[in-house]
């Protein structure tokens, strides 16, 4: 038992006599505790008040985060309160950025319930963000004990079950969200489905806001998706999927939508965020119990991941869904339109899909994180990519990956099939270079130039595309100090 | 109908050259290659009869194009696959898939529709190949294979 031992009881008078002392006399500030292995821990990005000490602040995080309010109570007496106070052993200044501290926190295993994200989100993001001692917090990683990781599900499939599943090895897969978003037709929309898997791709993709609207209702959508992806499986002998969003307004409709999916023989399903971290993990139950793939569009996270000074960052957002249960999530691209610094994206995906993740400050990686046999998390790369980009796809994103391609599909010149053909010939090109020990960093762009001359849909998206970057700073980018620390 | 199983089947048909740098490369990362073949390639026909058991201790990728074009030479007319079997923490998977083989003909697909209460329809992939006994699948007279 590593607690602050018993205090004499002239001093636990003196604790809990009536009023208020700062959270660090409370017992939340202990640089001498060592942190149990079967302790949650958090790092936190803390921008204290003026006036406010760093110490303090981070004792006021753990408190909140925790048992304390903010005047003693008598009731703490009635439990054994030393060993539910979160602890706030350590407190490093951010580097180059003056007013903002790295603080660590341990929380014992028994504050939480087990298996339930819910539980253990309430717990720690649930009261303190919005403290007025502090400007700015931010979640920045945790590590989940072993003992508590057990507890959950993990993802429902997996990486290695769903590759087995498709009969796919040896390359990324290829995906396509549908364009436009919102608009068209239910036969419309299949039309685009089965000229995509046609023409190469692996899946499809619903739009995050594609649930059911007058313009498209979601069963017409199902049964002509169903239509298109059958029509491609026939027509090149590969399993192909189309992701069917059943995201709706109450987990009673979610569920009747995924049922439908199920008995149309879809072999994937998709959910958005926003329905919450509860329906994500019933439909990862529904989705093990049912042998279809989960995928999870990451819709909203955006604005609360991107800031640094202030949310939670995606590492985290991550990680629980890993534990909750899904088996795809969008996790950036590095070259593409959204937000991703590489070394942020790496620590992410590296959270996806290893099954140990060592402390790495340059991924962004606080804590040494075993994954415990909980499946791999597929990670989905989304969002302004184009067949031009291959090879820094392949390099930066590695092999286990969706790369989906929506506009660099549907906006090829000579039409949809040739679109899809176009990415899974850069693809497939790409992969055997690699494979065959070719430097593809710098010999992409001649090797997908090779290929273009025997395939005229590639050479028509390099021509449209090529040219394209989208070159802004990164809002999210690491602060940390090169110099080895303890593994923690 | 080109079968666009496998990793490479978008490509022109990889050389003797190019499938032993694909082996190298599967070698060099310590996983086991295999040579399987079938004449029913439906997409979820995971069980193509094996060519032997996965050469778990042949580390030399002229060794293993030689298995390759024996099962090629016995099956010319069927499909004939590498794979790539990796027992490592995390996978203890299949790594790698390609076709290095294929009939002559490939007559591909019928899709098989039946319709079910309100607008279900149930699909049904059927290979117009194996419509045959396995003896008449592929090839045409002497050395039709079966698998």
């Amino acid at each position: 038992m590593n607690y602050v031992s018993r205090k004499p009881a002239a001093d636990q008078k003196a604790r809990y006599k009536p009023g208020v002392l700062k959270y660090r006399q409370m017992g939340y500030w202990q640089p001498d505790y060592e942190p149990k292995d079967t302790d949650v821990l958090a790092v936190f990005r803390i921008t204290p008040q003026d006036g406010v000490e760093p110490e303090e602040a981070a004792a006021a995080v753990a408190g909140e985060s925790s048992t304390a309010t903010w005047t003693v109570v008598w009731t703490d007496r009635l439990t054994n309160c030393e060993k539910y106070r979160a602890k706030a052993y350590r407190v490093d200044p951010v580097p180059n950025a003056p007013g903002e501290y790295f603080a660590f926190i341990a929380y014992e295993l028994d504050l939480f319930e087990e298996g339930s994200i819910a539980n253990l989100t309430a717990s720690i993001i649930g009261n303190v963000f919005g403290f007025k001692p502090l400007k700015g917090l931010r979640l920045e990683d945790m590590r989940i004990p072993v003992a508590y990781l057990k507890t959950f599900q993990g993802p429902a499939t997996g990486i290695v079950v769903e590759r087995e599943r498709l009969n796919s090895f040896g390359r990324p897969l290829l995906g396509a969200t549908m364009k436009p978003k919102l608009g068209l037709s239910s036969r419309n929309y299949g039309r685009v489905v089965y000229e995509a898997l046609k023409g190469g791709l692996d899946f499809t993709k619903d739009d995050e806001n594609i649930n059911s609207q007058p313009f498209m209702h979601w069963r017409d959508r199902y049964l002509y998706c169903m239509e298109g992806v059958n029509r491609a499986m026939a027509e090149t002998g590969e399993v192909k999927g189309t992701y069917l969003n059943v995201t709706a307004a109450t987990m009673e409709d979610m569920y009747e939508r995924a049922e439908f999916a199920k008995e149309l023989g879809s072999v994937i399903v998709m959910i958005d965020l926003v329905i919450g971290y509860t329906a994500i993990q019933s439909m990862a139950k529904w989705a093990r119990r049912n042998d279809m793939i989960l995928h999870l569009h990451r819709a909203g996270h955006s604005t609360y991941t991107r800031q640094k000074s202030h949310g939670v960052s995606f590492r985290v957002i991550a990680k629980w869904m890993r534990m909750a249960g899904v088996d795809h999530i969008h996790a950036g691209t590095v070259v593409g339109k959204l937000e991703g610094d590489p070394n942020v994206i790496r620590g992410i995906y590296d959270t996806c899909r290893e099954t140990h993740v060592p402390q790495n400050l340059e991924h962004g990686i606080f804590f040494d994180q075993p994954w415990a046999g909980l499946k791999r998390l597929m990670p989905v790369a989304s969002g302004g990519i184009h067949a031009g980009q291959m090879h820094q796809l392949l390099t930066y994103l590695g092999e286990d990956v969706v790369l989906q391609f929506g506009g660099g599909t549907i906006g090829h010149p000579d039409g949809i099939q040739a679109g899809a053909t176009a990415n899974r010939v850069a693809l497939e090109v790409m992969v055997k270079a690699r494979n065959e020990g070719r430097d593809i960093w710098n010999e992409g762009p001649e090797i997908l130039d090779d290929a273009a001359r025997w395939c005229a849909p590639l050479r028509a998206a390099l021509d449209t595309w090529r040219d394209v970057t989208f070159n802004y700073a990164s809002t999210d980018s690491l602060d940390f100090v090169a110099t080895p620390t303890a593994a923690l | 109908m080109r079968l666009t199983q496998g990793q490479f089947s978008f490509l022109p048909d990889l050389t003797d050259e190019e499938i032993t740098k694909q082996v190298q490369y599967a070698l060099d990362q310590g996983w086991a290659v295999a040579v399987e073949f079938t004449d029913d390639p439906h997409p979820r026909n995971s069980y193509w009869s094996m060519w032997g058991q996965p050469m778990f201790d042949l580390r030399d990728a002229k060794g293993v194009m030689m298995e390759i074009d024996a099962c090629r030479q016995a099956h010319p007319d069927l499909y004939v696959k590498v794979l790539a079997f990796d027992s490592s923490e995390g996978f203890e998977t299949v790594r790698m898939s390609f076709i290095v083989n294929r009939p002559a003909e490939e007559p591909g697909f019928e899709l098989v529709r039946s319709e079910g209460p309100g607008r279900r329809v149930g699909y049904t992939l059927r290979s117009y190949a194996t419509g045959h006994p396995p003896s008449l699948r592929y090839g045409a007279g002497e050395g039709r294979g079966a698998a």
